[in-house]
């Protein structure tokens, strides 16, 4: 950063990072992830009204991963303008990651009764390929969780940010991207299981990972880095960083004619985007016990993008919602009418752009819904489009 | 002492065999004994040329002759006839099936195609040439070819089988004999050829030293004519799917390049193209099986309108609400597309549909020994072309190209001289998707139709765009016809998953240089 201005007059105060109400809702969101959904599934009774079934934790558990793919989503395409179709990579990347650890914990429980992972047997592989050398540490894995997605995003932005390629044409090469890492990993000489991918997970750290206190060990770890992440996410859009971000999002030449260098702030944002990406699909894997590449096709990297759009972009709190609503609607529909779910997606993608551009959490500030409440309309710092 | 007198017989027959009608001891000698035999008695035969012998051997294959004792039945509707005069007979009760090996199956094919090399029909010689040259010749069988050289008056027929005729000398024991097949053999530019003197440069092969080097002469002479085959093979279909992505680029160079709209529902307008040829296929066949042929005069324009409707109707509904906004546009149009492909699932079910060619797209023309150029890829070579050319011209030439144009250089001014900026909007928007059924028409030629038929083109398509250099015709033809022709190439060394991928990697790597494609716009403005 050579030429930064000191901004104290733009730099907004907060001494705290949310109000009062904010505080409020996060020790209410710890409260709920840590206390009561544990007691809820482990300790009420199965046939209690209160009781929590395991699906829905386990549906719970995985929606909250991709939320924090939508919050990071967030970070990148509300706060910086920049759409990426290559999130689904590093979420799966994330995955894959813990997912080759996991392989390894299976030891010699596969179908085969052999010290390899199954599909390698079958592919008559005699010793591990060199990028499965560190497999067997949980620690070199879980750095590679955050190491693989990355670096691939650090290169790949050094590289398409230093090109100034911005605004559809970022989204169109990232979309390419996608699509070639999605090919290699369908390959068996890729050495990741080929289309069957990693399944059949038996343990982790040496405890059987389909244990109730395990599986919600695992609920809770992920509900605490949802709301780790948020309060990240929160800081860094607050901060004097964070305010380029949403500068270069509205008037990029501005910016660099002021003398920033986006290529810096760009390349941070959308590093640090991956890797929380490759964090969440690391928390995803061992509670959905699967990791194929499907994860990694164009339409899963896009959805990301409808999730955060559903929310709310720019509100950091709406891709959350947006997460949810999404998905809960997703299960819904895939369990009750699936040849019908893809119309109520595709119809979400239009509505939201044409209509509603702030998202749920926008419709629910708009000045007339606030009047509706009988509240007064507030000055919210979230920017529209 | 059975084969000894078998061979006997078989003496007897090659004496009497010149030019003479089938006799029961020939046909005795070739439906029964051993291999070796049989094979001489039945090359014997051939040379003869009966007529009656073509329907024999192909008895035998079909499993239709019978013997008992000295007598050779030919059975068929439960009729027997004695099969070297095709007179009546009574079939005896212990009357045994012949059983003709792998072995002897391929000699009787061979007989059976050699048979026709004395045909009055040059079409039937030349088929049959092909035939042989696929079949493993013995020794046994070179006075056959012999003969047939000796009664072939076209020239390049007569070369074939002298090469033929080589092919079998080549392991002749007659040093003399080999040394002449190998450089007889050095004019050949058949992959079989190729094998055969691998094979007998190999181990077991070849022992004499000088023949060895005439053979391996003969070798590099075949293979260096191969590889020109395989390289034009390369280009052939290089430019083949180059012209496919021109013919789905061509819609996005206007819609996206011109248009600076993002239409990822691009693929399902071709979708739509592709259904819309399946749907009038079924119409000719239910309504005018006569004209069949001519379906796909009547689908190229029924896909252009459909699919021009459908992006009228976008364009109208939602796009138009967008513009100026490229990233919601993208989210926007993937909406559709969603809402497209599942619409064609409901309707037409997830399954392919069959779309068939028409009789005179089928087949393809023989351009080199180990290159054949289908038709129906030359035809989308040529629609590619066509396309291409009626874009340019209505670009460059028309009152909407010069309308398009201005508005997309300057909207308020072109809206400010009397331009209808919103009406030029959706006609070009209906023709670019019009150009994307064009080419889903023809895509249903080459490739499945489906659901997803337009998935797998979409991302190659944009691609083409964005390395050709937004809103430029020229960069657009040059990129698709480079890329598609990249592709292939590697594809030959690195196997196709890995050539898309390195094509990926070339791209992003391209584009680091030329920011804004091959042939970029000029301008001063600081969001170049």
């Amino acid at each position: 950063m050579s030429a930064v201005l000191p901004l104290p007059a733009l730099a907004p105060r907060r001494s705290m990072l949310l109000g009062m109400k904010g505080w409020l809702g996060v020790t209410i969101a710890l409260a709920v992830v840590a206390v009561i959904v544990p007691i809820a599934n482990l300790l009420v009774p199965a046939g209690s009204v209160f009781h929590l079934s395991d699906y829905a934790v386990q549906l719970v558990a995985k929606i909250m991963c991709y939320a924090m793919a939508a919050l990071a989503m967030d970070l990148i395409w509300g706060y910086t303008g920049i759409l990426s179709l290559g999130h689904g990579v590093f979420f799966a990347l994330g995955g894959y990651a813990m997912g080759m650890y996991l392989m390894r914990q299976i030891g010699s429980d596969g179908q085969y009764r052999m010290p390899m992972p199954d599909f390698m047997v079958f592919l008559n592989w005699k010793e591990f390929p060199w990028h499965w050398a560190l497999s067997n540490s949980f620690v070199a894995q879980m750095a590679l969780v955050v190491l693989a997605p990355g670096l691939l995003a650090f290169v790949f932005g050094f590289f398409a940010f230093r090109s100034r390629i911005k605004g559809v044409y970022f989204s169109i090469i990232t979309q390419a991207m996608t699509f070639a890492m999605m090919l290699l990993f369908f390959r068996n000489e890729t050495g990741f299981g080929g289309n069957n991918g990693f399944t059949d997970f038996k343990r982790i750290l040496g405890i059987p990972i389909a244990t109730p206190s395990m599986r919600m060990t695992l609920f809770v770890i992920t509900g605490c880095t949802l709301i780790g992440f948020y309060l990240m996410a929160r800081a860094i859009v607050g901060s004097k960083f964070g305010r380029v971000l949403q500068a270069i999002r509205d008037a990029e030449s501005r910016v660099m004619f002021t003398g920033y260098d986006p290529l810096r702030y760009k390349l941070a944002i959308w590093t640090l985007s991956a890797v929380m990406c490759g964090i969440a699909g690391a928390l995803y894997v061992p509670q959905v016990g699967i990791i194929n590449p499907s994860e990694m096709t164009p339409a899963a990297s896009i959805e990301i993008a409808i999730w955060a759009a559903v929310g709310g972009r720019a509100t950091l709190i709406g891709p959350i919602i947006g997460a949810f609503v999404v998905n809960g609607a997703k299960s819904v529909f895939t369990q009750h009418m699936p040849e019908y779910w893809l119309y109520v997606l595709g119809a979400m993608f239009i509505a939201v752009t044409l209509f509603l551009p702030g998202g749920v959490v926008g419709l629910a500030r708009h000045p007339r819904v606030l009047a509706l409440l009988g509240k007064s309309a507030r000055k919210e710092d979230g920017a529209s489009s | 002492m059975r084969t000894l007198l078998r061979f006997l017989c078989l003496a007897l027959s090659l004496l009497a065999g010149a030019a003479e009608a089938l006799t029961p001891q020939q046909t005795l000698a070739i439906a029964a004994g051993e291999n070796d035999a049989r094979i001489a008695a039945l090359t014997a035969a051939a040379t003869g040329g009966d007529a009656r012998l073509a329907a024999f051997v192909q008895a035998l294959l079909d499993g239709e002759v019978k013997v008992a004792g000295d007598k050779v039945y030919l059975v068929k509707d439960d009729k027997a006839t004695i099969a070297a005069t095709g007179e009546p007979a009574k079939l005896p009760d212990d009357a045994e099936d012949v059983t003709n090996n792998n072995r002897m199956r391929g000699a009787l094919d061979a007989v059976l195609s050699t048979l026709r090399l004395f045909s009055p029909d040059l079409a039937v010689r030349r088929a049959a040439i092909v035939d042989l040259g696929k079949a493993t010749l013995e020794e046994g069988q070179l006075p056959l070819i012999d003969k047939a050289l000796a009664a072939e008056t076209d020239p390049q027929l007569k070369d074939n089988l002298g090469r033929m005729r080589a092919a079998i000398l080549v392991s002749s024991t007659d040093r003399g004999n080999r040394l002449a097949a190998a450089k007889e053999l050095a004019s050949s530019s058949q992959s079989s050829v190729a094998s055969l003197l691998q094979e007998r440069l190999g181990d077991g092969g070849e022992a004499d030293p000088e023949v060895r080097a005439a053979l391996g002469q003969a070798l590099d002479a075949v293979r260096g004519r191969l590889a020109w085959g395989e390289r034009l093979g390369v280009i052939f279909t290089g430019l083949s799917l180059g012209s496919v992505l021109l013919l789905v680029a061509l819609g996005l160079a206007i819609t996206y390049g011109l248009m600076g709209v993002i239409n990822m529902a691009h693929g399902e307008l071709m979708m739509i193209g592709a259904y819309t040829t399946y749907m009038v296929q079924n119409l000719f066949r239910a309504y005018a099986p006569g004209a069949f042929d001519a379906y796909i005069l009547v689908a190229i324009p029924a896909a252009f309108l459909v699919a021009a409707l459908v992006g009228a109707v976008l364009e109208r509904g939602v796009i138009r609400f967008l513009y100026g906004r490229p990233l919601e546009t993208l989210l926007a149009t993937w909406g559709i597309s969603l809402v497209l492909q599942q619409a064609v699932r409901s309707i037409f079910g997830a399954q392919n549909v069959p779309v068939e060619n028409p009789g005179w797209l089928s087949g393809g023309v023989q351009a080199m020994s180990n290159l054949v150029l289908p038709y129906n890829r030359l035809a989308i070579i040529a629609f590619a072309m066509l396309v291409l050319g009626g874009v340019a011209l209505l670009i460059a030439r028309t009152r909407l190209g010069l309308f398009v144009r201005g508005v997309t250089q300057n909207r308020r001014m072109a809206s400010c001289v009397g331009v209808d900026t919103a009406r030029i909007d959706m006609v070009a928007f209906a023709f670019g998707a019009g150009i994307a059924g064009l080419a889903g028409c023809a895509l249903s030629q080459i490739g499945n139709v489906g659901p997803d038929l337009g998935q797998s083109y979409i991302v190659d398509a944009f691609l083409v765009v964005v390395v050709g250099g937004v809103g430029q015709l020229a960069g657009t033809v040059v990129a698709a016809l480079g890329l598609g022709v990249l592709n292939k190439f590697l594809e030959g060394m690195a196997g196709a998953v890995l050539a898309k991928i390195m094509v990926l990697v070339f791209i992003v790597i391209f584009i680091q240089r030329k920011p804004s494609g091959l042939f970029a716009m000029k301008g001063r403005s600081a969001e170049a």
